[in-house]
This record gives structure tokens, sequence and C-alpha cells, in this order.
């Protein structure tokens, strides 16, 4: 079983970070098929947040055929992540390099690569909703 | 599905001021609604309105489609913590659960003395002896055990510690959990709704500022920073909260149903609390006049007024929850 914890000052919502933790002990291997997630009522019992806000989380772990919800006993990891994944971490990884290698070559310190990160992210993800 | 509240052209007044003024809401049911504003925004009385406190002066009000202390049945429908948590102090744990079976026909005995048992509030004491953060904890197991199908709370946590308040939202939280119950809780503090609430009323200068689910907002509001324009020249679909300039940049908190597609702005997020922080610098009259009309004009009268709930106040420190 694992724990949920939240960061206020992260700027990520509350439910993205409980999506987000599941996700990184999927990868991590902290978390196998047929493990248990806290169920809801201890989720909020121990954060202080809203039901539906961990509600809204394990539905979208559950859309991304992360988890499976067993009515009246708890939701179920049914994947994982890490084969599929770190596989592609590699290859992604190095490519990130060399772009990094490129981007200081041109002159951009860290913030602005940091922007320039951000904003690419922020607008293919725009694009992807479009 | 009815909703949990629904108010239109609601308003109170005392004497010559308006506490609230053409306050129109619908709040859907199973949510969590927080009601924020500073001291004096109107909250208290609103609160008191939708649990029959309070009469409207004008307007009307329903919670859960029922008209606030309509009859019996509506009365047990809608559980009620007034400010500050009150409870008895010279009776005991035992004393509050009694006093509840007795006066609540819908009374859940099991309930209230299993959470007794689950908080470990030992059953002898006396709440006067307890802590803050104990009597709170009493205070909305009473309210619960009525199994009302709305819980409405005002300022649950303002006079209790931070860890006191972390435990008192817990024990909300799992309650609701548990339950499926609608919730309404006001509090002066944004950072105290931010975790709990998944529906927000923004009260200030006793009217309505925005209100709506909080990811909604989250969605549509964004903080644009550029070289400095005219506002008058930005896109009709843009409605400027607050708006500062320098000579070079401009800044804005703007709501925008769509995307924001001009290059020209960089595009950052805003938490809850800026959100909020800048529709009540607006209401204050602190930012500039907005572009959106009707209705958002008249919001800055400067009347920033203390005593919330005028002079209903003293009548609401009784065990409201026993009633």
């Amino acid at each position: 079983m694992i724990e949920f914890h939240l960061d206020a000052r992260s700027g990520v919502s509350p439910y993205q970070q409980i999506v987000q933790q599941v996700r990184h002990a999927l990868r991590l291997g902290l978390l196998h098929e047929g493990d248990q997630l806290p169920t809801v009522k201890d989720v909020v019992a121990r954060l202080a947040i809203n039901p539906n806000t961990v509600l809204k989380a394990y539905k979208e772990l559950e859309h991304a055929g992360l988890v499976a919800a067993r009515p009246g006993i708890g939701t179920f990891v049914t994947a994982t992540l890490s084969d599929v994944s770190l596989t592609a971490h590699g290859p992604l990884r190095q490519e990130l390099r060399r772009w990094l290698l490129k981007a200081r070559r041109a002159g951009l310190d860290d913030e602005s690569i940091e922007a320039l990160f951000r904003d690419a992210f922020r607008s293919s993800g725009a694009e992807d909703v479009a | 599905m009815t909703d949990l509240m629904t108010a239109s052209g609601l308003g109170k007044r005392y004497g010559r001021r308006w506490a609230l003024a053409d306050c129109t809401l619908r709040v859907p049911q199973g949510r969590v609604a927080g009601l924020v504003g500073p001291n004096g925004a109107g909250k208290t009385t609103l609160l008191h309105m939708a649990v029959g406190l309070e009469k409207p002066t004008t307007g009307t009000l329903e919670v859960l489609g029922g008209r606030p202390r309509d009859d019996a049945g509506q009365i047990g429908r809608v559980g009620f913590l007034a400010q500050d948590t009150p409870v008895y102090s010279r009776l005991s744990v035992a004393d509050h659960l009694r006093m509840g079976a007795w006066t609540n026909p819908n009374w859940d005995a099991g309930l209230a003395a299993r959470r007794i048992g689950e908080l470990g509030l030992p059953p002898g004491q006396r709440a006067g002896k307890m802590s803050g953060g104990q009597r709170a904890q009493l205070a909305l197991t009473v309210a619960m055990a009525k199994r009302p199908e709305v819980l409405i709370l005002d300022e649950p946590v303002a006079s209790l510690d931070p860890l006191a308040r972390r435990e008192f939202l817990q024990l909300l939280m799992a309650t609701i959990a548990e339950d499926k119950l609608s919730v309404m809780l006001s509090s002066h503090l944004v950072a105290d709704l931010e975790r709990v609430c998944d529906y927000i009323i923004v009260l200030a200068s006793s009217r309505v500022q925005v209100a709506g689910e909080v990811d909604a907002l989250l969605a549509t509001h964004w903080r644009l920073t550029g070289p400095r324009r005219d506002p008058r020249t930005l896109p009709a679909d843009f409605d400027v909260i607050e708006e500062s300039h320098t000579d070079v940049q401009t800044t804005l908190v703007a709501r925008c149903d769509g995307p924001v597609h001009d290059p020209a702005w960089t595009v950052g997020e805003l938490s809850l609390e800026d959100l909020v922080l800048a529709y009540m610098r607006r209401a204050r009259g602190g930012g500039l006049a907005s572009g959106r009309g009707a209705g958002d004009g008249d919001t800055g009268n400067g009347d920033g007024g203390n005593g919330e709930g005028g002079n209903g106040d003293s009548g609401s420190r009784g065990l409201r929850v026993l009633r």
C-alpha cells in the first residue's frame, strides 16, 4: 500500500498530484499488478481533501487502464508502467540531453531553457486538446 | 436532482445597511461548497438565511428545494454548525449525545457513539475542559448524528490552531466520503478551503463576486503579462478582473473562456487563492473597472462595514446543532 502526500506549493492540482504519485509508484516498482490503492475514505481522512478529488484521480487512472475499481472492495492496480516507459526513457533522455546542449550553446541559461520548455509543453498540450 | 442551494435576487438589510444584496446562485448537490470573503462580507447572513435563522428582505432562497425552516422535515434535512462550533461547556460528551437523541427524531445513536470512540473523546469529560479542537469535533459529531442531507458550517475552523484545523477538516472529509452529503462552509481564509472545496463562492462587499466549480474557474482564469497595452483593445471575450501597468508592461488577471492565442502574452496559471484575492480586490475598488458590464460595476461601493450578521449575531451563539 502506498501513501499519498500533497505539496501545496507545487502549483499542481491535488488530483493531479495523486495521479502522478500513483504513476510514479508504478514506474518505480512500488506498486504491482493486484496491489490495492488506499480507499477514498483513507485518503481523505489523511489528507483532509475533498473525496471527489480522489475519485477524479482514480477515475483518470482507471481511464488510463492502470487501475480498476471493484465496487465495495477498493481500487486495484491492473497494469504496470515500468516495462513500457522505462525502455523509452533511455533514448528520450539522450535526445533531451542533446537538445539541452544545443540550447546552452545557443546562449540560453537555465531559466530561459525552463521557460521555453514550459511554454512549448503548454502549447503542445493545448494543441492536443484542440 | 435538487440543488444544494438556489438563491434568486436574495438580499438582507439591517437598518440602512445591506448585509447581502442581489445574490443569485445555484449550487449543485453533492458539492463541498466554500463561501469565502473578508469579515463583514455577508457570509454569516447568507448561511443564517439558509438555515432559517434570518428572513430575507428581498428575493428567494431554497436549500435542497425547500424553503428554510418550512417544516420539521426541512429542519431535519439541514444540519448547521454555528460560528466557533458551540457546545455546552458544563455538559459532558455523553450529555451532548443524550440531548441530541432527545431533540432529534432521526438521531443516529450508533454513529454518534462510534465517532466519539474513534476520536477518543472521553464520554464523561465536560466540554468546557476539552481543547478547542475536541469541542469542534464533538459539535461536528452531534451535527452529523442528526443525519442531515446537507451540512452548513459557519467558519468552523477560524478559532482552531493549525493542527486542530487539519484534524477537523480530516474528520469532515472522512464523514463526507462515508455519508455522501452536501456541505457548505465559510471561511475568510482561502487556504482553509482550497483542499476541501470543489465549488467556491466569493462574497465581498455584500455581493457575490464569482461562483462556480473550482476546476472550471481555474481553467478559465489566467495571469497574463506582456508589453504595455490599453485594456480597451483586448478581445471582447476577455473579462479583466485585475490589471496593473508599468511604462513597458501590462499584467492582467483575466477570465477568458477559450484558449489565449495572442502570442504577445505570457500566460500563467492562477492558484485558487490568487483568483479569489483578485476578485476581492476588485470588489473593494482596488482594481480598475472590468470589461464585463451588467451588475459588476456597482460592487465597489466602499462599504467595508463590520459586524457581519448585524444585530442577528447575538442569537447565533447557542447550540444550534441540537435544534
